[in-house]
């Protein structure tokens, strides 16, 4: 009784389609972003994330659709990210149907975007992505911008506490050194993050094993868990992941 | 036939609501609006919300529409979502001011990290929780006892009756998170994004006489 580690399945999604093969037996269209959230929502995830990453601003309206679509079927918390930039584009997410908008380079370069959209739709839509690696001779976490590309010399605890304080609900942990390595979240990162921060924390990055999962919550101390690949290559049940974390005496809704 | 009106006063994701309702709805006609007329026409009215208590009561207001909602409170089955539910108190340490005083209580801040059981408990209170169902209600039909529900939010509302508290939740003390009263169910979860139990609970309320 209590409440329960969220499992979250992301999504890449470029030009209205779902990236990365997904490895669904019962899927006509594994490409098909409202037939993969369906799916996901019937395995058990909590709330599902969208990353767009259309390239092209001409063709960044086409998530509006894929959101307004999957939130007419798949009723469950929708997280989007990817290329948000104005508070207009957070209000055109959220008609759309997101029930969180996650901001990542955009709040580096402009942290009062973060204040702005939280005091306009409330904190608890607010979500902010922070992607770090470590780095330099101190051994800390830097953030980096722009996809993990553009080191920023930010410290990331730091930059995390900034973020809480001028009005961000959760935080998104991605650990860049370890995205798609498949040995396991930063854990050291995401349990600092945690501990500092009175705001749910989000890990990404790293996951291979279903132990992995059971770490990140009980060494991490996530309050979520993101993954992609083992869950779109069908390496990893939801429900396997759910069972294991009960198993181990975590909350989790079954 | 029926008219559902889903009370749009510019604040967070109506949509969803509407969505949600639309799909278990089968002769309704589901719509939302800022027209305290079409409110008060209605045959079910769904009061939901999200944002800063201050914003909300400022958005209502600056629409017209706090007596169209206190008016369909008090004669219509009526839904009250997240804010929704809150705003019906008489009081909230969020804005520091008055609400729409249909409820007796107050809407308090959970403290900022703490701890049970050795785990930090984070703000805004965020995710899926069990809802011990302490009385029955026409709109608990057919969910299970202690289901899990998706919150989320900062504030919750301590009712000073306790005749009218439905369900409660812990985080870690227990809060009240089902309220009713005659033709009023509140709940402080989005039973539209609580799956299969939420849209449950939101098809009992369809189908719901305003009876308990």
């Amino acid at each position: 009784m209590g409440l329960a580690t969220r499992i979250i399945p992301c999504l890449d999604v470029n030009q209205g389609r779902v990236v990365k093969g997904v490895n669904f037996v019962n899927l006509r269209d594994a490409g098909d972003p409202v037939e993969t959230a369906k799916e996901y929502g019937d395995q058990g995830a909590d709330e599902l994330c969208f990353l767009d990453i259309t390239a092209s601003s001409d063709d960044r309206d086409i998530i509006l659709d894929v959101i307004e679509r999957v939130a007419e079927q798949v009723f469950i918390p929708l997280t989007v990210g990817g290329g948000v930039r104005k508070v207009e584009d957070i209000r055109r997410l959220l008609n759309a149907g997101a029930d969180k908008v996650s901001i990542n380079t955009a709040a580096i370069g402009n942290p009062d975007l973060v204040a702005a959209a939280s005091s306009r739709f409330g904190s608890q839509c607010i979500v902010v992505a922070i992607d770090a690696r470590k780095g330099g001779t101190d051994g800390l976490w830097q953030v980096f911008s722009h996809g993990g590309r553009k080191a920023t010399g930010i410290d990331a605890i730091n930059w995390g506490q900034t973020m809480q304080e001028v009005g961000a609900g959760e935080i998104l942990l991605t650990s860049m050194d370890r995205d798609g390595t498949k040995i396991g979240f930063d854990l050291a990162l995401t349990s600092k993050m945690s501990q500092k921060l009175n705001i749910p924390i989000i890990a990404s990055g790293g996951v291979g094993s279903v132990q992995d999962f059971i770490d990140g919550v009980k060494i991490g101390k996530a309050d979520g868990l993101l993954a992609a690949s083992v869950f779109h290559y069908g390496e990893i049940k939801i429900a396997e992941v759910k069972r294991s974390l009960f198993a181990s005496g975590i909350e989790v809704r079954l | 036939m029926g008219l559902i009106v889903v009370v749009d006063y510019g604040m967070g994701n109506i949509r969803s609501v509407a969505k949600a309702i639309a799909s278990v709805s089968k002769k309704e006609n589901v719509i939302v609006s800022d027209d305290p007329l079409k409110i008060a026409s209605a045959d079910r009215v769904v009061f939901p919300g999200q944002g800063g208590m201050s914003d909300c009561l400022r958005e209502l207001d600056s629409r017209g529409l706090r007596d169209a909602v206190i008016q369909a409170a008090q004669t219509k089955p009526f839904l009250g979502v997240c804010i929704g539910l809150q705003m019906l108190f008489d009081f909230s340490e969020e804005s520091g001011g008055p609400c729409l005083e249909v409820f007796r209580g107050r809407v308090a801040r959970f403290i900022d990290g703490a701890v049970s059981e050795g785990r930090k408990l984070k703000v805004p209170h965020m995710g899926w929780n069990n809802v011990q169902q302490v009385v029955y209600h026409p709109l608990w039909r057919g969910i299970p006892d202690n289901s899990r529900f998706y919150f989320v939010h900062s504030y919750f509302v301590k009712a000073e009756d306790e005749t009218i508290v439905f369900g409660i939740s812990k985080f870690p003390d227990k809060f009240h998170c089902a309220l009713g009263k005659k033709n009023i169910f509140a709940v402080q979860f989005h039973p539209e994004k609580s799956q299969s139990v939420g849209l449950k609970l939101l098809s009992n309320f369809v189908q719901w006489d305003g009876e308990v």
